[in-house]
């Protein structure tokens, strides 16, 4: 039958694929493709500015011989992973709370609610935290005011409020992705559990986690690429000391204006960013096109 | 445990409370930046010194409102147009490329699509620069080579929308295709078999079955570019777009018309989110 209708619309059906095709092609080719090959290209010769026009590890040879630039590199990677399994930890209890526990005219509201700040803009966030928690913040104001620090503490520019920002700012992208998989979960199989005497750690470990693990993985992927290429959030609440690799990038851009430097660097992230999916998916024994549906 | 099982009351109570302040948690920095921008006071912070709406209305030497802050206007307005742009250009090729994988055969399809989703994976700060090296190298080989000035690829307007519209249109498509794929394609067959062309099957049968997903894809896409700020940071020239206006001034200090600013976004995206909840459920419901 869908052979029959084919074979009769047989030269507006290639019509229509070119007509599909060349936009696509265009898009993927001229600003994904070619981009990506141009910065590898970059990364691999020496700034023009040096008469030296020819090919070299140069770039890379100076990311390892300089330990500022790969202790950031391997800080952020190590601060992405535990951005990444914080997220997981505090967003499981709460997609499991919103799907399973409350009653279910409750839920559809909590989790409109649940995703509303993220349609915010996240400098907007950031900057609300910023207020929140500087020195002369709104937190400040009301521990003084309540006696319980004598004078106002800085609670920004460290590590652990940057690490608690780059959470906040990822929590949705763990939420959207468990809130579904636990969505298809079968109460039945919980109460069957329960039936034959499992308590609540066990069902956690035995049926939630498990069933859950594509929503998992695909929540894990997406935070820890946003993390790792994040600059707002490290810049405005990690301060001068963020040391985060984004920042050593837009320093080779923008303030060296070394772009060779800069686009070595570029290519490092996206290894690293890439080398780390692979293995997530590789792990779990996942394809990237069923985690990102 | 769940909602059909008994529980005891220190479980409840203690899950409740968690959540209730996960709630907070995921409130309190937007609260307080809509309540401090309507506080008489120079500084965004506590104490309280009164209700105002000098920072939205105000003309003053010492206190210049949203509403007359050229800066700020005119980098929303920049915004505005980018978004516009992006949002158009990335659902029509978006809406082209949710065709091609979900209903033409091709060789080397598996390979595109691979290609297509690539972006969800590149940080945006890479997919900036890696444009931003593309369009000098490119614009340096028309100067040098073909002797014209090619002005779109400065950094600038256009290269910020080139680059927001890269990754945008990913997201559009995987919002058509999901749609797509609930499409009864017995109706094309039908259409097909009275004598339709396929254009006019894509026109009349195919297109009005989308048009809701199109439309929120659309409105996502507006609202992802409004906001963008990684891939947007290394395209910008001289008209800087929202974002990077906020953020340089978030840098060097602030004031009260920041939180005017993020008053209006917040009720302005939140409108937007609703509607968009809205439609959305609607048509779950409907079909």
């Amino acid at each position: 039958m869908s052979a029959v209708a084919a074979s009769k619309a047989g030269p507006g059906l290639r019509l229509t694929l070119a007509l599909f095709l060349t936009p696509v092609v265009l898009w993927l080719g001229l600003l994904i493709v070619l981009p990506h090959i141009d910065l590898l290209i970059m990364s691999f010769r020496m700034d023009p500015s040096f008469g030296d026009e020819g090919w070299s590890f140069e770039n890379y040879r100076q990311f390892f011989a300089e330990p500022i630039y790969w202790l950031t590199f391997v800080r952020t990677a190590g601060y992405s992973v535990l951005v990444t399994l914080l997220t997981f930890l505090v967003s499981l209890p709460v997609a499991f709370y919103v799907t399973k526990v409350v009653a279910r005219n409750t839920s559809r509201f909590l989790l409109t609610m649940l995703l509303l700040p993220f349609w915010v803009s996240e400098l907007v966030r950031v900057y609300g935290w910023m207020i929140l928690l500087r020195e002369s913040g709104v937190l400040n104001h009301w521990l003084t005011g309540l006696g319980i620090t004598a004078a106002p503490v800085e609670m920004l520019y460290n590590d652990a409020t940057m690490i608690m920002g780059l959470v906040y700012t990822s929590m949705l992208f763990m939420v959207v992705p468990l809130v579904s998989v636990l969505e298809s979960l079968d109460d039945s199989l919980i109460e069957a559990a329960y039936d034959l005497g499992a308590g609540p750690w066990t069902i956690m470990r035995t049926i939630v986690v498990p069933h859950c693990m594509p929503g998992i993985m695909s929540g894990a992927i997406v935070v820890f690429m946003l993390t790792l290429g994040n600059y707002l959030t490290p810049n405005l609440m990690g301060g001068k000391n963020s040391l985060w690799f984004t920042e050593q990038i837009y320093n080779q851009f923008i303030a060296s204006f070394n772009w060779n430097q800069g686009a070595a660097f570029g290519f490092l992230l996206l290894a690293l960013s890439s080398c780390i999916i692979w293995l997530g998916l590789r792990l779990t024994g996942q394809k990237l096109s069923r985690v990102v549906q | 445990m769940i909602r059909s099982l008994p529980r005891s009351r220190g479980y409840t109570m203690g899950y409740g409370l968690y959540v209730a302040l996960y709630f907070v948690f995921l409130f309190a920095p937007l609260a307080v930046t809509c309540v401090l921008a309507f506080n008489d006071s120079q500084f965004p912070s506590l104490p309280w010194k009164g209700f105002t709406l000098d920072w939205f209305l105000a003309d003053l030497p010492a206190r210049t409102g949203i509403f007359h802050d050229r800066g700020n206007l005119s980098s929303i307005l920049t915004s505005a147009q980018t978004a516009v742009l992006v949002s158009a250009l990335a659902t029509l090729v978006g809406t082209c490329a949710a065709f091609l994988f979900e209903q033409e055969e091709f060789p080397l399809k598996g390979a595109l699509y691979f290609l297509m989703l690539a972006p969800l994976v590149v940080p945006g700060v890479i997919l900036g620069i890696s444009i931003l090296i593309a369009a000098t190298t490119a614009g340096t080989f028309m100067e040098d080579v073909l002797g014209i000035d090619v002005g779109i690829l400065r950094p600038g307007f256009w290269l910020v929308v080139l680059g927001q519209f890269s990754f945008i249109t990913t997201f559009v498509t995987l919002v058509v295709s999901a749609r797509l794929k609930k499409f009864d394609r017995t109706l094309e067959e039908a259409a097909l078999n009275l004598g339709a062309t396929r254009l006019e099957v894509i026109r009349y049968i195919t297109l009005p079955f989308l048009r809701t997903a199109i439309i929120g894809a659309g409105a996502v896409a507006f609202l992802m570019s409004f906001e963008n700020f990684n891939t947007t940071l290394f395209l910008v020239g001289s008209e800087p777009t929202l974002p990077i206006n906020l953020y340089l001034q978030v840098r060097d200090g602030s004031t009260p018309v920041i939180n005017a600013i993020s008053f209006l976004l917040i009720v302005g995206t939140s409108l937007v989110a609703c509607v968009n909840l809205y439609v959305g459920r609607r048509t779950e419901v409907s079909s």
